[in-house]
């Protein structure tokens, strides 16, 4: 009767690990949890790409998508479609525009599209920080409250709006 | 000199450039703070070339973080203030050591439940074993 079972651990070993692996297959490991869920979005002050004062307490009063983009970043082009496609349906989009020049971002707009409100310019990188912002580009889901409800790192498409944002949107307003 | 000790003494200076190049660029003047700076850049991951720590990384943002944990150091702040205000932004990720808590538990007590059921078996299977000669 005991030999059966030692015989039957690795199986059962190795059925765990094939769970474990084969999740890990669909697994993204740049997709990192955000510390900044739920927390307020932190106060901060930047010059806008026309040269005027963006205060991070604009985003307050009205939920509204924080998006960090840089002319530099190649799968940002991806998804300006999309974003356009959500400033016509009258959603509020602020971009936080990441370690660019502001020559290069305006030229960038100028190709692709602006579905920003307003775009912040982060030259140094510094309110990128405070956000916990790792890769761009990344879209910030912020409350009338001024609260991060959802972030979202990598391209923005109608399948993950669809999926994480639609919802918590909904149930918001 | 001949040529080939000109040589050695040319690479030699060389050598020493790129090391005092290296301070320059983060200079500190104090040994213990120059330490705890080189220590928190090596215990802290880069979170776009995950498997690298900042000290070793060239992706912007580790640069962008060194220069702020530079900053730090320079204004006296503590390991633990530093290694917070870290983990606040970017999770436990950024952390090489994950810290002991509910869900790392596994992680840092399964090595050791592992070891356990290696000598239990291990028990089984030789120890209680009868010798047939």
């Amino acid at each position: 009767m005991i030999k059966l079972k030692f015989e039957v651990i690795p199986l059962i070993l190795f059925f765990i690990l094939s769970v474990f692996f084969a999740k890990s297959l669909w697994l993204d490991p740049h997709l990192l949890p955000s510390s900044k869920l739920g927390k307020t979005l932190p106060s901060f002050e930047l010059k806008t790409l026309e040269g005027g004062v963006f205060n991070s307490s604009i985003l307050y009063g009205q939920f509204s998508l924080l998006n960090v983009f840089a002319s530099w970043c190649d799968s940002c082009i991806e998804e300006q479609s999309f974003l356009l496609q959500l400033a016509h349906q009258g959603i509020l989009i602020y971009g936080l525009n990441y370690k660019d020049s502001q020559k290069d971002a305006v030229r960038w707009l100028n190709e692709f599209g602006n579905p920003y409100k307003m775009i912040a310019l982060d030259r140094k990188g510094k309110v990128a920080i405070e956000l916990g912002v790792y890769g761009t580009p990344e879209t910030f889901l912020i409350d009338k409250k001024g609260i991060i409800q959802y972030r979202h790192v990598g391209v923005l498409d109608e399948s993950i709006w669809l999926k994480e944002f639609k919802p918590i949107v909904d149930r918001l307003s | 000199m001949n040529k080939k000790s000109r040589l050695f003494y040319f690479l030699l200076i060389s050598l020493l450039c790129s090391i005092s190049y290296g301070t320059k660029l983060y200079p500190l003047t104090d040994k213990r703070q120059e330490a705890q700076f080189s220590h928190l850049l090596k215990e802290l991951r880069c979170l776009v070339c995950q498997n690298q720590d900042l000290s070793d990384s060239h992706a912007p943002l580790a640069q962008d973080l060194r220069q702020q944990i530079y900053h730090f150091v320079l204004s006296g702040k503590s390991d633990s203030e530093i290694i917070q205000y870290m983990t606040e932004r970017y999770g436990d990720f950024i952390l090489f050591n994950p810290p002991m808590k509910g869900l790392t538990l596994f992680l840092w007590l399964g090595p050791f439940l592992f070891l356990i059921f290696g000598f239990y078996i291990f028990w089984l299977t030789s120890l209680k074993r009868k010798y047939v000669s």
